[in-house]
């Protein structure tokens, strides 16, 4: 950012809560079926139905809450935001307004500023003040057809309207591009991690809405601000505030307006674009939902959730810092992914042996699985199974690189580390008189080399252990033939 | 012919013959009728209402029938679904002849607000039958059908019930689902119900009452055995009676139909009490911001993009917007929705909306307090008799006020009924009103039927059924 300016960043999350049917009615929550197919007279809009509230929705929303350090307003009012479009089958859309469902809350993630490169720098805790999370239900999906003015048709799918979606609204306290990035990566996993969401920004059911504006740093005034919307990845989000800043600081600069409205981010083009001004803003005309009741969320309903859900990332990643003494980045990766970690802590309680768990894992695991194109989740090799590995190698039975061999291998075709070592012959020899009388042989064959050797010439200590792997087939212990070797040369 | 099929044919040859002059019939279902009167002999079923013809105002979605709604902008929209109450009535074996002419969106007190033409009063056929549910109270009125399906909003059963000389019950909020109702203004609707008698009125409650699954605002409280009730001694039972509204734009006749009315309470037993509504004189103006408010909304879905009415050559979608509703709508619903937008409007919520709120809890509040000391409170129904068709046209503001006595029960969520209690020099019917605490329908019924029962009206409308 250019020196002596500051930006100002707010953030929209808009994510859809998992639950397998809609908010107000029965209707299953799938919007890849055939078009309309997922619609009933209230998810229609159809004169005279009503909205029932599905009870999962205030279960999933409360996991997402907490999950994210919220609380759980005791009452929380539905309302409706009135405004037409063809989407919008009742011409309203059932949201929350003055009374959300949770409000005032305060979230710590951690952030990290990066390079030219896009390296992180030094992670560091940011403290972001979270306005407020409401329930709301989805519009449909409007299909058009044809270009613009010439045999231009239009078309509704109501399958999306109606399901569930939790809003969370931050107060405007991002001051860049990368503090936003990381806030929308920690909602993500968390609300993934406990089951709230899939949040998965591809396809829609996680989005989010920035909004921008800079000041001179000292100024205490905001100054207009920018809506940002149409980001369809958690990259291309970073990248529209970028250039957001640095249009609007250079705007500013030049004396030019900068003014309050909405823009798209245009990726073909890498930058921002107007889609509508203020003057355009809605008066959504926010009145209590007449057909709904006031929601009341019991404080014992409140203490289920909270029992029921799985430990957080973050005090998980702490754990594993503390009690397998993981590196703070090691931790930081294996809780990246829910599945991932609770695969990790399998490996390194089978195998008992933490550290190359981890190690074996973030390097090796996680290579087959990116060249497989698979997750944690759907491994070949299982937890057991990769720990069965690990402690072969820990017991020196293989070295490292038969270890990766056997990994490959298992990766392949789901047999269990003895099977695949039994197979490649790859069990190791650590015996020590059988290793002893290879070694005999061998120092009896090359009289010529010992005396070299006890001469001075150390490198020709390599000769000895590479004659004595040959000899062995690759099986002896290095570990075991080092020693020896070194007995017998003396 | 069987029984059932031959009562039914005769209410379809009585509605046919009738609303050439009548017009409470926007369609009588004859095929479907006969078909369903056939089956239900055909069944060994003894259900409470087998038989029993009954019409259903056009805003209670039927899939057997259109639901119009009164406006050009559904025309002969046809329903996915029954209404609950529909279902109900049907499982009860009843026998739905047709869909009644009403208000268009329920929105007037006259039925000259339908876009299918007026309903005449079957007294006098140069009057209005009252309104909204005016088409169902001329059905019952004329003695096509003994019972009918209406809605209220703000007094759109009670007051027609009134001008025709009928029962007409509106029950508490939240008693009958609304459920396939089409909404005017969700915190005030209730399907309502008119009878020739209270009993009648009470048999179809019966059956339509009670929780909805699908109406999160239908209460889980018990339905009392409305039967048992009726009949019962109402000696020491407690009228109260708030002369304070007895004053300016009350006509002289009905002032003395119902004073007449109070002494013959009197005489059955029941203890009369003065009571206080002070908030009262607030309630048009209260009823008039929260109505049009929820009505701006709820009437948003009808915008010409999925069902109903499209205008034509609009080749923008905001212009298609605009053209569907301006031709789709009539007169006094654009104005409400016009009312409606203002007073939620962003600056003016406060002033408006927000401040009805508060002033409908203290409405509602003065006649809890009223309920410590009474069981029902007494009033005209409505200010004056039927008046003449194109009378108040011209003056909306005179039309709202016909709706002074009734609204506050919608307000209150409370339930209310129309008895008749009187014929004005004309020879028009007069109706009294009574309203009681949530829940107390029995209450009401019984207070009516021991009224029309020693003091009946002992006349008949003009046009209706002979015999």
């Amino acid at each position: 950012m250019k020196e002596g300016w500051e930006a100002i960043i707010g953030m929209e999350i808009h994510a859809q809560l998992a639950t397998e049917t809609k908010i107000f009615c029965a209707c299953a929550a799938n919007f890849g079926d055939e078009p309309n197919a997922n619609t009933c007279p209230v998810c229609l809009g159809l004169p005279g139905a009503l909205p029932v509230l599905n009870e999962k929705v205030v279960e999933l929303g409360a996991k997402a809450a907490l999950s994210l350090g919220l609380n759980v307003n005791e009452t929380s009012i539905f309302a409706r935001k009135n405004y037409f479009y063809p989407d919008l089958p009742k011409g309203y859309q059932i949201s929350q307004y003055d009374k959300p469902f949770s409000s005032n809350g305060e979230l710590t993630i951690m952030t990290a500023e990066r390079d030219e490169q896009g390296r992180a720098g030094d992670w560091k805790p940011l403290t972001i003040r979270i306005e407020r999370m409401h329930l709301e239900e989805d519009a449909g999906k409007n299909i058009h057809e044809g270009l613009p003015e010439v045999e231009r048709f239009s078309y509704i799918d109501l399958n999306r309207a109606g399901t569930p979606l939790g809003e969370i609204v931050t107060a405007p306290d991002f001051r860049s591009s990368w503090q936003a990035y990381d806030y929308v990566n920690h909602v993500r996993r968390v609300l993934q991690w406990v089951g709230a969401s899939d949040a998965d920004m591809e396809k829609g059911n996680l989005r989010c809405e920035a909004n921008v504006s800079v000041r001179r740093i000292g100024e205490e005034k905001f100054r207009n601000k920018v809506e940002l919307k149409n980001l369809n990845s958690v990259r291309f989000m970073q990248k529209a505030i970028e250039f957001e800043i640095e249009r609007q600081i250079a705007a500013h600069e030049a004396g030019e307006p900068v003014n309050q409205e909405t823009r798209l981010w245009d990726e073909k083009n890498n930058q921002t674009r107007i889609m509508r001004s203020k003057e355009d803003a809605h008066d959504y005309r926010y009145f209590p939902e007449p057909d709904l009741q006031p929601l009341t969320v019991s404080k014992q309903f409140i203490e289920q959730v909270k029992a029921d859900m799985p430990e957080l990332p973050d005090a998980m990643h702490d754990r594993f810092v503390e009690e397998y003494e993981l590196s703070y980045n090691d931790a930081s990766q294996l809780v990246s992914d829910k599945d991932l970690a609770a695969f990790y802590e399998a490996t390194a309680q089978a195998s008992n042996n933490p550290r190359v768990s981890a190690n074996f894992i973030l390097s090796e695991l996680l290579r087959e699985l990116n060249n497989a194109d698979k997750t944690a989740k759907d491994s070949p090799v299982s937890a057991e199974n990769l720990a069965e590995l690990i402690k072969t190698l820990d017991a020196g039975k293989i070295n490292n690189n038969q270890a990766k061999e056997v990994l490959t291998e298992m990766f392949g075709n789901g047999k269990s580390a003895d099977e695949v070592i039994r197979e490649k012959g790859f069990e190791q020899i650590s015996d020590r008189s059988t290793i002893e009388k290879i070694i005999d042989e061998i120092v009896e064959k090359n009289q010529n080399q010992v005396v070299a050797y006890r001469g001075g010439n150390e490198k020709l200590f390599g000769f000895f252990v590479g004659q004595t792997m040959k000899a062995s087939g690759g099986k002896a212990n290095p570990k075991v033939v080092n020693e020896i070797l070194k007995e017998k040369l003396s | 012919m069987s029984e059932i099929k031959s009562n039914i044919k005769k209410s379809l040859d009585n509605a046919e013959k009738l609303n050439e002059t009548l017009n409470s019939f926007l369609k009588i279902e004859r095929e479907y009728a006969l078909n369903r009167a056939e089956e239900l002999e055909k069944s060994s079923d003894e259900s409470p209402l087998k038989g029993f013809a009954i019409a259903v105002k056009d805003n209670i979605c039927t899939k057997f029938s259109q639901t119009s709604c009164g406006s050009r902008i559904l025309g002969n929209y046809r329903p996915q679904y029954n209404a609950t109450a529909v279902d109900k009535l049907l499982k009860a074996g009843a026998v739905i002849v047709g869909k009644t002419n009403m208000d268009e969106f329920a929105m007037g007190s006259s039925n000259e607000n339908s876009a299918f033409g007026t309903a005449k009063n079957p007294w006098d056929t140069t009057r209005v039958p009252g309104g909204s549910s005016g088409g169902s109270a001329v059905a019952v009125a004329s003695g096509v059908v003994r019972a009918a399906l209406g809605s209220e909003t703000g007094g759109s059963v009670r007051q027609p019930a009134s001008f025709c000389g009928i029962v007409g019950l509106k029950p508490t909020y939240g008693r009958i689902s609304r459920f396939g109702l089409v909404a005017f203004a969700s915190s005030l609707d209730q399907i309502g119900i008119f009878g020739q008698t209270s009993k009648d009125a009470a048999e179809v409650l019966q059956t339509v009452a009670g929780r909805d699954a699908n109406d999160s605002t239908t209460a889980a409280v018990e339905v009392p055995n409305y039967a048992d009730e009726i009949g019962k001694d109402i000696k020491g039972k407690r009228i109260g009676v708030p002369r304070a509204l007895f004053g300016e734009g009350l006509d002289n006749e009905v002032r003395n139909a119902v004073e007449q009315s109070i002494e013959n309470y009197r005489s059955l037993g029941a203890e009369i009490i003065d009571i206080d509504l002070p908030n009262s004189k607030y309630s048009i103006a209260v009823y008039y911001i929260i109505a049009t408010a929820e009505a701006s909304s709820n009437l948003a879905r009808f915008d010409g993009v999925r069902y109903g009415f499209r205008a034509e050559n609009a080749h923008r979608l905001r212009e298609m917007y605009m053209k569907t509703r301006e031709e789709g709508f009539g007169a006094e619903v654009k104005r409400r929705i016009m009312l409606g937008t203002y007073v939620l409007s962003s600056g003016y919520y406060d002033a408006y909306y927000a401040k009805a709120q508060k002033v409908r809890t203290l409405l509602k509040q003065d006649f809890l307090n009223a309920f410590d000391r009474c069981d029902a409170v007494l009033t005209p129904t409505a200010p004056s008799v039927a008046f003449k068709i194109g009378e108040k046209t011209d003056d909306p503001l005179a039309m709202y006020l016909s709706d002074i006595y009734t609204v506050s029960a919608n307000l209150a969520g409370i339930p209310g009924i129309s008895v008749p209690c009187g014929l004005s020099s004309e020879g028009l019917p007069i109706g009294l009103q009574l309203v009681g605490k949530h829940w107390s329908e029995a209450v009401l019924l019984n207070l009516a039927n021991a009224y029309e029962s020693q003091f009946p009206l002992g006349a008949k409308a003009r046009f209706s059924v002979a015999g």
